[in-house]
């Protein structure tokens, strides 16, 4: 920090202006692609549009609708209820992979992480057309339908566990390889075993990668839309068009031409999904005491 | 879940964090690392069971599909699918995935070159407006993508955008979790110091940035490309709201008109054997990307759990 006082000045002169042109290119597409669209998306919600009257303005009149719509309401008890399952499964399954390659590190356990990260290079609309295939009664190994009812739910969050389990896997395991040695030492010396170490040491040290997967996780369930959306056509009674509330968004828009009230829709789940994760984040971060 | 939490969290190697505990080769391996490792092999077994799937089933004609086991061998159709999937409808396959190739490169490029300006211009210099433009963004990390899609298309199609590649490239620029990263990560591996000094020889700020900056940032900028790349060659949603000339889609969403036309119609028009193989030729690459680029992921993402 030396120099003197003018070249000093010049110096911040100068940063000024590349600092702006810098975050310039950024700035427009904030504006343009998210501050500009959610605006839009809210100004449309407050709309409805009218055979004779063209537009209109009714206010919150959409979002009273949306939440007396029962179709909406089903929608979201299935992606909370969806969600409510799945994030403990998944980060589970995630969280036990990770500590296993953490304890025992051997060729085998490299080859594996590679292995459980592979399904996070698929697509997600492959990764679902794939196990749609693997559901399929005649194509299947199983020869059943697992698409029908309540299966149906359980068979596409195996899709989701399948495709982002190793992704999680790599953020916890990643948390567990910087934990400081010298913990881990004295919990040994104590007399701990592996499992105790685990459950008392290392997972309350990892919390705060915990809860970033667990956040992504939830944000992930509540917009769940393209499994579902893909495996569709296998079976259209049970996956209907208004069976998240994301497909329900995109089929109000897109085959209704509703725009006003699938703005509504999407806004109101965007809030959820925002006010919520921001929620989450507070109480955990609060709670775990971290930063 | 949706391909289109575009903000996906980027793993940035950063140096010395986790140093390697060496004490982990030498343990001693009891039935409790028996137990690990039957578990293990469990998940393996499942996590790549699709592949295998996909790798036997490719090499089937469409009748072999229905007739042979679903997990072994049947006939071999693999060249005649190869054939197929390149020459059907014209060849719209290679198509697609050519548009798949030019939407990744230009869009994964497009957003890291923005991404890396914004996030090294917060962390290293000043500007008025700074830190208001910097809580803007971190208020709108978690809006959640796909309520964006809608409005969105909406305002593109009022600018008569919509159908064309700028609908799908444009849209994907924006990465503001690439922006916190490459701002938390040129503060803690820029030196304060070597800035000055460049400051201080005359060194523009350009240059500066191009010079000293760039080089230390050169791990987080292939991690955050990488991480674009994908998730724009992986997007779905986007693509298939903004599009409908089928020459314009990508391999995602075209798979997906194979798919819902051979599914409607049992196989008929379009066969089965076509999707699968398409959808093989379509993760190919992006396994292949991971597998090379192993070291930009593996060091895994703490930054956004640290910070």
């Amino acid at each position: 920090m030396t120099g003197s006082v003018r070249t000093r000045r010049r110096s911040i002169h100068r940063q000024t202006g590349t600092g702006l042109l810098f975050v310039a290119p950024f700035t427009v597409l904030l504006v343009a692609f998210l501050l500009f669209p959610l605006g839009y998306a809210f100004k449309l919600s407050l709309y409805r549009s009218t055979l004779i009257g063209g537009d209109v303005f009714s206010g919150l009149g959409n979002y009273q609708d949306v939440w007396a719509d029962p179709e909406f309401r089903q929608g979201v008890v299935r992606v909370v209820i969806f969600g409510l399952v799945q994030t403990p499964v998944m980060i589970g399954v995630a969280l036990i992979a990770a500590l296993m390659i953490d304890a025992i590190t051997s060729r085998f356990t490299k080859f594996f992480r590679l292995a459980m990260f592979a399904p996070y290079a698929v697509p997600v609309a492959i990764g679902a057309l794939m196990w749609g295939y693997l559901y399929s009664p005649d194509l299947g190994p199983l020869h059943a339908d697992l698409l029908t009812g309540p299966l149906a739910l359980i068979s596409m969050g195996n899709i989701v566990t399948w495709q982002w389990a190793g992704y999680n896997m790599i953020i916890l395991y990643a948390a567990l390889q910087g934990l400081p040695r010298e913990v881990l030492e004295a919990s040994r010396v104590d007399g701990a075993g592996q499992l105790r170490t685990a459950i008392s040491v290392k997972i309350p040290m990892i919390s705060s990668a915990l809860v970033l997967t667990v956040i992504f996780t939830i944000i992930g369930t509540l917009q769940f839309f393209t499994e579902p959306l893909l495996l569709q056509p296998l079976n259209p009674g049970t996956i209907t068009n208004s069976y998240t509330p994301n497909i329900y968004a995109f089929y109000q828009a897109f085959s209704y031409q509703q725009y006003n009230y699938s703005a509504a829709v999407s806004f109101a789940l965007g809030a959820v999904v925002f006010v919520g994760s921001y929620l989450f984040l507070f109480f955990a971060r609060k709670r775990s005491g971290l930063q | 879940m949706t391909t289109l939490t575009k903000d996906s969290p980027i793993s940035i190697p950063s140096r010395g964090r986790h140093s390697r505990r060496e004490g982990d080769l030498g343990r001693p391996r009891g039935p409790g690392s028996v137990l690990s490792y039957a578990v293990l092999i469990l998940m393996f077994g499942y996590f790549l069971l699709p592949f295998w799937w996909i790798l036997v089933a490719s090499t089937k004609s469409n009748d072999s599909l229905f007739s042979s086991p679903a997990l072994w061998f049947g006939d071999n159709g693999l060249i005649d699918n190869l054939r197929e999937v390149f020459t059907f409808n014209d060849g719209i396959y290679l198509r697609w995935m050519l548009n798949s190739a030019f939407y990744a490169a230009v869009g994964g490029v497009g957003a890291t070159v923005v991404s890396a300006l914004a996030g090294y211009a917060f962390a290293k210099l000043r500007f008025p407006g700074r830190n208001l433009l910097f809580n803007v963004l971190l208020g709108l990390i978690m809006v959640p993508a796909t309520a964006l899609v809608l409005p969105t298309y909406l305002l593109l199609s009022r600018a008569g955008l919509v159908d064309s590649i700028w609908a799908v490239i444009l849209p994907t620029l924006l990465n503001p979790f690439g922006v916190y990263l490459f701002r938390v990560y040129a503060n803690d591996m820029v030196p304060e110091e070597m800035l000055e000094a460049a400051r201080i020889d005359g060194a523009s700020e350009l240059r500066i940035f191009r010079s000293v900056a760039l080089p230390v940032m050169r791990p987080a900028l292939v991690t955050v490309l990488l991480f674009s790349i994908v998730s724009t060659w992986n997007n779905f949603f986007l693509p298939l709201v903004m599009l409908s000339n089928d020459r314009l889609f990508p391999l995602t969403v075209g798979l997906r008109t194979w798919y819902r036309t051979a599914t409607i119609n049992s196989g008929a028009s379009v066969l089965f054997n076509l999707v699968i193989v398409g959808s093989l030729l379509a993760i190919v690459p992006l396994v292949a990307a991971f597998l090379l680029l192993q070291r930009y992921w593996q060091g895994g993402l703490t930054v956004g759990s640290i910070k």
